[in-house]
């Protein structure tokens, strides 16, 4: 395939993924907010989807006080914030359709529908009392997609680098939402274990869809540790990072490149340690570094990618 | 205002009020007669459904509205008879042949210009002349692989070359898409007579670009090179590439490494042997002509130019098919294969001919006039139709560069009956088949008919209103 081709399959599969984490993400800020008292901690909840997307500098560049209208008319709608909804669902379909001759007609439309009916909601309903639908419509949108895309394209590199693409961003982002959420849940290392906000814990399980896969799963109650073990290590939970990677791991191994030893190594490396990885150690070399190494290599895992297949950067 | 010019009409016989239709519209008419309008009407908008599905579409991707514009398809069908077709078909064999032969002439042994068939200087100083090609050896010494010749029906009903397209000519995606439209509309309109199919032609244009790779190679790797998505062209580029099975690169995929070109793939790099470019002749290699290309391939003339890579058309086609060296078609037919031309041309004044220009400034209001290099049906005068005005306008233009224009009489294009807002009703059609040449010639039976969907016009171009049908050829 075509360096092009697959560049743009990549990154089209990328930014559908990251619009969901990022309905997520909101979608959770504003229940918190919502129902939250304190104003220190309503603070830290707003800063949170900033500090994920590390796009506070952005944010405060361009406003003064930081308020969850503020937030989701930056985080869902900004057109210059490249990391908002508004943005990837634009930057989806611009690949989708620089490829839509290699892509099938109904992923096409996929793509095409999402933003023409994007640009039917209101800004004020989505920053207002409309939030809560308007993320969900999000999920939705992407939902469709991935299924659209694993139930017509055809198995070959499309499909493989479509995969990866979605894998990826999936494993980065959760494991970003799990730092972000571990610092404002658990300032001080000496409260693991301890007592918790209920809701708090909640919702960060309900952003990744995992409040029932925890409750199936540990049969317990809510403890950080185990929240943590879910989000990291968890192969059942298909939000995971052990459960991303295997599926980043299997779509490299359908690829053949002619230099792309280093990036299958480093995918190869990450996932052996996801596989092998005990949480308690985690805890106890720190779960804030162990994350920051986790996405540094994915980072670097997507460099890789970039210079063995897609063209350089 | 209509021109008020006779004019043939495909289906019906003259003098019997359209009661009597020619017999190889027999079936159709009788069909057509015995269909509800109300299922027609059903039709009509299935196919206009369908073609925005699949997504044939013309023009410019507008980003905000992310919509695109359908070339309008008229599920009336333009038919001709075998026998026509078959003389139609010898020439144009006979006529691409010589133009061919003409390109490799011209950039080696010149030795029609010698002869005096044609001026040195209408060939040597034309701005798509290519230096770069003089004396290059290229496969089967065919250069234009691909050529469009447009012909219209006179009102004495016999067929006339209007113009040749040798460079890229486009238009076979609606030949091919406008085909299955009807198959799939109305399947039993082909139960009941044999029209010859045209669904081969994907494999017989990979054919031609196999047949035309350097050297005698097994398994040549062919691409499709397109300027991009925002061409108004790619959707006709991307099909053509995904019915031969073959890679749409853009300039950017492709690279020069040690006198090759090679296509960058997630497997690494892969050699490319044969380009079908959809590329113009000045944006195809930075090194080489316009700097500020990007559509293009730095280094790739000198590949082409070492017999590395095959072009498809090869540079500098364009000499070939300007207006003011179509006059010359009749004599190169002669000159090359000692034949008398079976294809009419349409008598020409070049107005750089000072008794050219005399004449037709006396006549300026009953001829049609067009710039040397235009295309598209732009920058034309239709003299019938125009104001007096405009005409006097025109005038000055033609004066001040006389040598940029050619004239020509107003031809009555042909009609065929249309869906029109009112009914069905007569419009202006022509004629474009596609010619293939490699080792031999090839087409497909047929081609795109055009229809000027507006009463009188005789402007068929999609860019100017125009519209298209399905071409039948019977047996």
């Amino acid at each position: 395939m075509l360096s092009r081709v697959a560049d743009r399959i990549f990154w089209m599969s990328r930014q559908m993924e990251r619009a969901e984490n990022m309905a997520r993400i909101l979608g959770v800020t504003s229940n918190l907010v919502l129902f939250g008292t304190k104003d220190a901690q309503q603070q830290k909840n707003l800063l949170a989807p900033l500090s994920i997307t590390e796009t506070d500098e952005a944010f405060f560049a361009s406003h003064k006080k930081l308020t969850l209208p503020a937030l989701l008319d930056f985080m869902a709608l900004d057109e210059k914030n490249p990391s908002s909804i508004y943005s990837c669902l634009k930057w989806a379909r611009e690949n989708g359709h620089a490829v839509r001759w290699q892509i099938t007609s109904e992923m096409w439309e996929t793509l095409n529908a999402t933003w023409l009916e994007l640009k039917g909601f209101k800004r004020k309903d989505i920053i207002g009392a409309d939030a809560t639908r308007f993320f969900d419509w999000v999920k939705d949108r992407s939902h469709l997609f991935r299924g659209v895309t694993y139930g017509t394209i055809v198995r070959g590199e499309a499909f493989n680098f479509s995969r990866l693409g979605t894998f990826l961003e999936r494993a980065d982002n959760t494991a970003r939402i799990l730092d972000v959420k571990y610092h404002i849940l658990l300032p001080r290392v000496e409260d693991v274990g301890g007592a918790l906000d209920y809701y708090q814990w909640a919702a960060l399980l309900r952003s990744v869809s995992a409040f029932e896969t925890y409750r199936t799963l540990y049969r317990d109650q809510i403890f950080p540790i185990k929240v943590a073990e879910l989000l990291l290590l968890e192969r059942r939970m298909p939000r995971s990072l052990a459960a991303s990677f295997d599926q980043v791991t299997e779509a490299l191994s359908r690829i053949e490149g002619q230099n792309d030893q280093a990036a299958k190594r480093l995918a190869s490396e990450l996932h052996a340690r996801l596989t092998h990885a005990d949480i308690e150690e985690i805890f106890q070399g720190g779960l804030h570094e162990y994350l920051e190494s986790c996405l540094d290599d994915i980072g670097e895992l997507g460099s890789r990618i970039q210079r063995a297949y897609l063209g350089t950067i | 205002m209509a021109a008020q010019v006779q004019h043939y009409d495909e289906m019906n016989l003259p003098g019997a009020g359209g009661r009597r239709v020619r017999e190889h519209y027999g079936p159709l008419v009788e069909w057509l007669a015995a269909m509800p309008p109300e299922r027609v009407a059903e039709k009509r908008r299935e196919a206009d459904l369908l073609f925005h599905r699949v997504g044939i579409t013309f023009a410019v991707y507008g980003d905000e509205a992310g919509s695109e514009r359908l070339i309008p398809f008229d599920t009336i069908p333009r038919i001709i008879p075998i026998a026509e077709w078959e003389i139609l078909a010898k020439g144009l064999t006979q006529r691409v042949t010589a133009l061919n032969h003409f390109l490799h002439d011209i950039y080696h042994e010149q030795r029609i210009l010698k002869a005096g068939v044609i001026p040195s200087e209408q060939v040597l100083t034309n701005e798509a002349y290519q230096v770069s090609m003089i004396g290059l050896e290229l496969p089967n010494h065919v250069y234009s692989h691909i050529a469009g010749i447009d012909l219209i029906r006179h009102e004495d009903g016999s067929y006339y070359v209007l113009e040749d397209n040798l460079r890229t000519p486009s238009g076979v995606s609606y030949m091919l898409e406008n085909r299955k439209m009807m198959m799939r509309l109305f399947p039993e309109l082909f139960a009941t007579q044999s029209v010859l199919p045209v669904e081969h032609y994907p494999g017989l244009l990979l054919e031609t670009l196999r047949a035309s790779a350097p050297g005698e190679m097994r398994e040549p790797t062919v691409v499709v090179l397109t300027p991009g998505q925002h061409n108004s062209a790619y959707f006709e580029h991307a099909f053509l590439a995904q019915q031969m099975g073959v890679e749409l690169v853009e300039g950017a995929d492709l690279f020069v490494k040690d006198g090759r070109v090679y296509m960058r793939t997630t497997g690494g790099r892969q050699r490319v042997d044969v380009i079908y470019r959809r590329v113009d002749d000045t944006y195809l290699d930075p090194l080489t002509f316009r700097p500020d290309s990007f559509l293009g391939v730095p280094g790739l003339l000198s590949v082409y130019r070492a017999g590395n890579v095959s072009l498809a058309n090869a540079l500098g086609t364009g000499v070939a098919d300007d207006k003011s060296t179509y006059p010359y078609v009749p004599d190169m037919v002669r000159f090359y294969l000692s034949e008398e031309p079976i294809l009419k041309n349409v008598p020409t004044w070049q107005l750089k001919k000072p008794d050219d220009l005399a004449h037709v400034m006396d006549n300026l209001a009953k001829l049609v006039v067009k710039e040397v290099q235009g295309s598209g049906g732009y920058g034309m005068l239709i003299g019938p139709t125009s104001a007096k005005k405009e005409v006097e306008a025109y005038r000055g233009r033609i004066l001040a560069n006389p040598a940029n224009y050619i004239a020509q009489p107003t031809l009555s294009l042909s009609t065929c009956p249309t869906f029109v807002e009112q009914g069905i009703a007569p419009r202006h059609i022509d004629l474009r088949p596609f010619v293939l040449s490699s080792k031999d010639v090839k087409f497909v039976p047929g081609g795109l008919t055009r229809v000027a969907l507006k009463e009188g016009s005789l402007v068929v171009n999609s860019s100017q209103g125009g519209g298209t049908k399905d071409t039948w050829v019977v047996e």
